[in-house]
């Protein structure tokens, strides 16, 4: 037992001073706007007050702190993409999850697990060497495994023949990890408010006020605010809320869904993920099973659940885990995936001047979480476009330098 | 019988649900106890004296039955490989084997339970302050933390059991079979809907079955038994018991669970008639085994014939703990005490005072002592809200039963689509702006008094049938029901200085644990849910909900209705992953000509949802199989089961045009009879299939797709088509036909032998033509397209004629030295020629220039899918081409596919395909290169595995037959 839970045992009142300082009112003005209180904006705004010393930074949030996807995802981290730009920018986000308890001092429960990327087919063996190559090659650990070594490091899963898609081997990432997702937004969002940074929940921005091409504030459900520079981060409604400044993107939205079963002891270490079946699951500290597969079929701006995401899930899982049939589904939910034709993100400077995007984040946002913030907040003040985050600007979609992460990402999360 | 306890009533009216004939003896933790034919675990339990059935979840504090209705998690035990079993709704059978969980030891001394002593170490939230230092330390404490949660366990060989699914079809669906549920679907179906009943329990009847109307037992059975015999002659009213629904999603789509099946329901009209979740009490140690909801306690009794304790205090503010106190005299109990949180009135009030029980108005239970059961509790007067005095007696007793309120079950209603309000009238939760097609009944509708339920329900379920039947609704019915306000208390929280009073049983919360979520900033309800836990557990929040709001709404000084409520998700019960599963019938698709590659000892490999021949032979001899198959084609002939290969059938009069519109190259003026290429873009101009366009009349098309991509081509012409308003039908014939590709130099030979009115000498029926007759009496369409490099005939034919054309071509290629081969080896013949398999030597960005099939793009197109994308990345310039290689290196290792080429430290390129040919003695492959290291003789570097470097060099593709003169000949 740690010694600093002795002063919660030795104090009268709760000791703790609150992780929120909440402001009840907006000010006129802010040096920087940031819509959407999830984590990536809540990251951008630590690391702006951190990192380059902007702290009057108001957070714009339309509903609860970081109850859009940031709640919904399902938690995976992991750097083994395929594109040298896209392991290398994971890459750096892995590093600093990493540390990431320490340095917004609350316990995200950072948790290395080993993350399966099962191939049932040669194709996805294929894709699986080429993402362990490029993956080496760029420092990160991944190694193409066979079903033998599949069923050696996680020992419960079926890998027989007898399986409808027999296990044929995997991609095999150890760092790969599960963390508390709502820890993380916290934890920026309390380390961001301790520095001055302003968030405002059930603040709505209806309109982003835009005067000769540069972005100069929004209105709100609350009234106008203007800002020097304005970034959205907004999963689930990037299209939306970039329309309002003029931009469209090349995005879909497609709901996303996920389920969680009853808590169990320990029984499942590793991450596993099955793109040919449609799966993925890890078992939560606490003993849950987390669990999810394609998204939808069809888009929408919805977040309804279905019965047939949780037959097809099921059935592909059972084949993997054959155990857990008598296992029970707790809570399913949906979030919203706004995905790109090339799979990556977008990320940086957009035509409208002072106006920054953080979009495009598909199924794969949370894992980013750290590194989005950091590079964006650096974005953000400089007025320049990151190296890291280059290969992710918005403008390759009219110069066709897309990143093309399809095969490490469609199921990946 | 004489295995009869002391906690069983041997009484009429009670133990309507066991058969006391038919006793029956199960094991709990490895003890013998006796129960009855009908008994749940739970109450077999209970009725043989034992009380305790768990450990809570953080605190390992005892628990015993709180809903006995499978609605607490305190009743979570192990049943064989099946964790987390309700026994207060699994059937005892003779012999059971039930395994109590989470605990160390056993259950009455688990060691677990120091963790009790420690609460006041780990406030709310505590594993998110610590743990983390220094970094790295939380993997050695995850792991324990992680064997402490969870509760029961998973056998890692238990075996999947048969599950299976059915589809219902209903014109009105009503969920609940208590008074409302039974009126309403009575109403529904005399209003000529079809209607379908479905409940829970085994038994009709609700709270009829154990409950009182007024002060009534006999009123509430004689209404019971009425409305059953009523249900029951209806025609048009299917009724379905011991089934629940789970889930209500969009459009009356309803998931039900009924023993081993899964029910998926499609319904015009739901009304959910579900009821309403008993609310507890919050006072310290409130979790005692023997505290449990009045309800609890009439079932108990009332189904079967359990006492719930010898001496009661009741803790009540309305008339229905009254009530129960006069259930427990009828079943020979003592009760100590009725404690009325106010100054409830009414027939029951005045019957139990009329039988002398003692009443103590305007006070409430503070404290329970006890471990294992309770044994007395501490009551106090009210002063305030959630204030008291100190306590003022303690009663000796052995049960507590509460009865303070109840929350309206809107699950069902919130998963379909209704918000969920808080209605400060009546204090509890109400669903508003359901969406079309569903409704509510009953106390799930806010309504209680028994006359207001019935009159309610009845225009509720001949509403719907007139909205199923299309007809208008009518007016709306009265939803008022003044007797609703008196229900639930609307503060029954007393907060302990000592802790320990719980809000989340599941989650051992206590009301500190609340307070100090919303102290540590985590002031929404939202936040206070996922910081706290609060509702996170099995229950899902059933029991906590409505008192974390309240002392949510304290803490803020924010009424409830403003403070808002967390999302129901569905499913409203946990559902086993195995009766979503089902039969988890995943079809798997045989070609017609399977049973003959089996017979010829074929190993097969799965391409979607297909079983292919990879090759014929043992599997140790793989590669020398391969090879002579290689050998076969190359040098006499071969043959190759290709119906996998997806078929498009497209007609009518904008069929070339349509054609001309999915596809890269042109196609209005291809000859009839003849073949072309096809290459698909999407709109980002990436090569997503390929195949070929036969012209069978001027305005019919009989086009190829691969295996792996047909679907998504078949989906995305229909969606094109539409878009299009283009005048054409798109069939998807995969199925309907079969097809091999004969090939070889020896293929001409062999189908000349074969009597046809096909005439195949090489001037009739040159390369790329197409030709429909017979072959051998069989109808087929021959394509003349070469794949594998050498002289061929794709011969398709109906499905039904798939096996007789292996056998016919087999035969006749006997004398010919042909062989079948299997995808392995024509994925090496096709690479020896240099052809390209899409998904394998495409990635998710090819374009068609940078793949060398810049000839395939008709340039003088006005449109076709992609052309606009393609055009840019023409005018902009590509930076990698697809080009051929071969190892110049012969003794260094053979590269894999994917491997990467490496220039100066940097990833440059990557191999996509790669064989040792069998024909060219060398090893030759596809790469992806850099432009300025395409030109043939350009040498680079492979990286191989275990990092060493292998030299190649660019060759001219094809590797084989370079003039193409075999496939043509």
């Amino acid at each position: 037992m740690p010694f600093a839970l002795l002063k919660y045992a030795l104090s009268r009142e709760h000791p703790d001073d609150p992780h929120f300082r909440w402001k009840p009112d907006l000010k006129k003005t802010y040096d920087v706007i940031i819509i959407g209180a999830g984590g990536h904006g809540l990251a951008a705004a630590y690391h702006l007050a951190k990192d380059h010393g902007i702290t009057n930074i108001a957070v714009l949030e339309k509903g609860w702190l970081a109850g859009g996807n940031t709640a919904r995802n399902t938690t995976i981290v992991r750097a083994n993409y395929l594109t040298p730009e896209g392991v290398a920018f994971y890459k750096e986000s892995v590093e600093l999850f990493r540390t990431l308890s320490n340095e917004l001092d609350i316990n995200v429960m950072y948790s290395e697990r080993g993350h399966f990327t099962l191939a049932h087919t040669d194709a996805a063996m294929r894709t699986a060497r080429w993402r362990a190559e490029v993956n080496k090659h760029m420092g990160v650990n991944s190694e193409v495994i066979d079903a033998a070594e599949v069923k050696r490091i996680c020992p419960t899963m079926n890998v027989t023949d007898e399986a409808r898609y027999p296990v044929l081997g995997a991609l095999y990432h150890p760092p790969g990890a599960i963390a508390r997702h709502d820890a993380v937004a916290w934890g920026y969002a309390k380390e961001a408010m301790k520095r001055g940074v302003e968030v405002h929940t059930q603040t709505e921005v209806k309109k982003i006020l835009i005067e000769n091409g540069r972005a100069i504030g929004v209105e709100t459900n609350r009234g106008v605010i203007h800002a020097a520079k304005v970034m959205q981060a907004v999963a689930g409604s990037s299209s939306h809320v970039a329309r309002m400044a003029g931009l469209k993107l090349p995005i879909k939205t497609i709901p996303l869904q996920a389920c969680v079963s009853e808590p169990v002891k320990p029984i499942l270490d590793q991450i596993v993920v099955s793109g040919s079946l449609h799966v993925y699951i890890s078992q939560s500290a606490r003993g849950e099973m987390v669990m999810g597969g394609a998204t939808d079929a069809y888009g929408l701006y919805s977040s309804r659940s279905t019965l047939d995401f949780k037959e097809s899930l099921m059935g592909h899982m059972l084949e993997l885990f054959p155990f857990m049939g008598e296992l029970r589904i707790l809570r399913q939910w949906a979030g919203m995936a706004d995905m790109t034709p090339d799979f990556s993100p977008v990320m940086g400077l957009t035509p409208v001047e002072n106006y920054y995007i953080d979009a495009g984040w598909g199924t794969w946002g949370f894992k980013a979480t750290p590194v989005c913030g950091k590079r964006m907040a650096e974005c953000v003040a400089t007025g320049r476009q990151p190296d890291l985050l280059k290969p992710f600007a918005l403008s390759r979609f009219n110069t066709f330098d897309l990143v093309g992460e399809k095969g490490a990402a469609s199921v990946g999360h | 019988m004489s295995t009869s306890s002391p906690a069983r009533i041997d009484k009429p009216g009670f133990g309507l649900l066991i058969d006391r004939t038919k006793p029956l003896s199960f094991t709990f933790d490895g003890r013998l106890f006796n129960g009855y034919q009908g008994d749940t675990i739970a109450s077999a339990l209970y009725g043989a004296g034992q009380v305790l059935l768990s450990r809570s979840f953080k605190y390992h504090r005892p628990r015993g039955a709180l809903t006995m209705n499978g609605l607490d998690a305190n009743t979570l035990v192990q049943v064989a490989d099946e964790p987390n079993v309700r026994a207060d709704l699994h059937a005892v059978t003779p012999g059971l084997a039930v395994v109590s969980i989470n605990r160390l030891g056993s259950l009455e001394r688990d060691a677990f339970s120091i963790m009790d002593y420690f609460g006041r170490f780990l406030p709310v939230g505590f594993y998110y302050k610590t743990f983390f230092r220094p970094a790295g330390v939380w993997k050695y404490f995850e792991r324990p933390i992680r064997i402490m949660a969870g509760l029961g366990t998973l056998d890692p060989r238990a075996e999947h059991k048969y599950y299976d699914k059915a589809y219902l079809f209903t014109d009105v669906l009503v969920v609940g079979g208590g008074q409302a549920g039974l009126e309403a679907a009575i109403a529904a179906a005399e209003g000529g809907a079809e209607t379908l009943l479905i409940e829970e329990n085994s038994e009709l009847g609700g709270s009829l079955l154990y409950g009182r109307v007024g002060d009534s037992r006999d009123a509430a059975d004689t209404l019971r038994r009425d409305l059953i015999t009523r249900a029951r002659g209806i025609k048009n009213l299917t009724i379905l018991t011991s089934t629940v629904v789970s889930g209500l999603f969009t459009d009356g789509w309803a998931a039900a669970i009924s023993g081993n099946r899964l029910l998926k329901i499609r319904t015009r009209q739901t009304i959910v008639a579900a009821g309403s979740f008993d609310q507890p009490i919050v006072f310290r140690n409130n979790d005692r085994p023997g505290i449990l909801f009045a309800t609890a306690a009439q079932r108990l009794m009332r189904l079967y014939g359990v006492r719930p304790g010898n001496r009661a205090v009741i803790a009540t503010s309305n008339t229905f703990g009254y009530e129960t106190a006069l259930d427990l005299l009828d079943a020979g109990s003592e009760v100590a005490a009725i404690v009325d949180l106010g100054t409830t009135t009414g027939p029951a009030v005045e019957a139990a005072r009329a039988r002398g029980i003692r009443i103590v108005t305007n006070a409430t239970p503070v404290d329970a002592k006890g471990y294992l059961r309770v044994e007395s509790v501490g009551i106090a007067s009210i002063t305030a809200q959630g204030k008291t005095s100190s306590v003022t007696d303690w009663i000796t007793c052995d049960c507590v039963l509460i009865s303070v309120g109840c929350s309206p079950a809107l699950n069902l209603a919130s998963h379909a689509g209704a918000k969920v309000v808080f209605d400060p009238a009546i204090q509890m939760h109400r669903a508003v702006n359901a969406p079309e097609g569903v409704s509510l009944a009953g106390s799930a509708a806010g309504l209680w008094s028994p006359d207001r339920v019935s009159t309610h329900a009845k225009e509720t379920g001949a509403i719907a049938a007139r909205l199923a039947a299309g007809s208008p609704a009518g007016s709306q019915p009265d939803a008022t029901d003044p007797g609703a306000a008196s229900i639930t208390h609307p503060y029954p929280i007393f907060k302990s200085a000592k802790g320990k009073e719980f809000i989340d049983f599941d989650e051992d919360l206590s009301v500190k644990d609340i307070i100090n979520s919303v102290k540590d900033g985590y002031d929404d309800i939202q936040l206070v849910k996922r910081y706290s836990t609060a509702g996170l557990g099995p229950s899902q929040g059933r029991h906590a909900n409505l008192n974390t709001i309240r002392v949510v709404s304290a803490v803020t000084g924010k009424p409830p209705e403003v403070i808002g409520t967390t999302t129901f998700r569905p499913p409203l019960v946990p559902e086993k992953f195995a009766h979503m599963a089902g039969r988890a019938f995943e079809p798997t698709r045989l070609t017609s000509m399977h049973r003959r590659h089996e017979e010829l000892g074929a190993q097969f490999m799965t391409a979607g949802l297909w079983l292919r021949p990879a090759y014929y032979g043992a599997k140790d001899n793989a590669a020398r199989a391969i090879e002579d198959e290689v050998r076969a084609v190359r040098n006499n002939a071969g043959l190759i089961d290709v119906s996998t290969l997806g078929g498009l059938d497209i007609r009518g009069p904008d069929a070339a045009a349509f054609i001309d519109r999915m596809y890269t190259w042109a196609y209005e003026k291809q000859p009839v009879g003849r073949a072309r290429y096809t290459l698909m873009t999407d709109i980002a101009g990436v090569v997503i299939d390929d195949g070929v366009a036969c012209r069978l009349a001027p305005n019919h098309y009989y086009v190829t797709a691969t295996t792996s991509a047909v679907d998504q081509v078949y989906r995305a012409m229909t969606w094109f088509n539409v878009q299009w308003k283009t005048d054409v039908d798109v069939a998807n014939v995969t199925a309907a036909y079969s097809a091999v590709n004969l090939a070889g130099p020896k293929a001409r030979d062999i189908v000349q032998s074969l009597s046809s009115d096909i005439d195949f000498s090489k001037d009739a029926f040159p390369y790329m033509g197409v030709r429909t007759g017979t072959l051998a009496g069989i109808p087929v369409r021959v394509l003349r397209v070469g794949f594998v490099g050498e002289a061929g005939y794709e011969i398709h034919c109906p499905a039904s004629f798939g096996e007789a054309l292996w056998d016919i071509l087999m035969t006749a290629g006997k004398p010919h030295g042909l062989k079948p081969f299997g995808v392995e080896a024509q994925r090496i013949l096709r690479l020896e020629k240099g052809h390209i398999i899409v998904g394998q030597d495409t990635d998710g960005l090819t374009n068609p220039i940078e793949a060398g099939m810049e000839w395939a793009l008709a340039k003088k197109k006005p449109f076709y899918v992609g052309k606009r994308s393609i055009d840019m990345q023409a005018a902009k310039g590509i930076t990698r081409k697809l080009v051929g290689f071969t190892v110049t290196d012969s003794a260094a290792p053979t590269p894999k596919d994917c491997h990467l080429i490496i220039r100066n430290g940097a990833i440059v390129g990557r191999i996509t395909s790669v064989v040792k040919s069998p024909t060219l003695g060398k090893v030759v492959g596809l790469a992806y290169l850099p432009l300025d290291m395409t030109e043939t003789g350009h040498r680079f570097e492979i990286r191989v595995d275990g990092g060493t470097m292998v030299s190649a060099e660019v060759v001219p593709t094809p590797f084989y037959d370079p003039d193409n003169a075999r496939q043509e000949i």
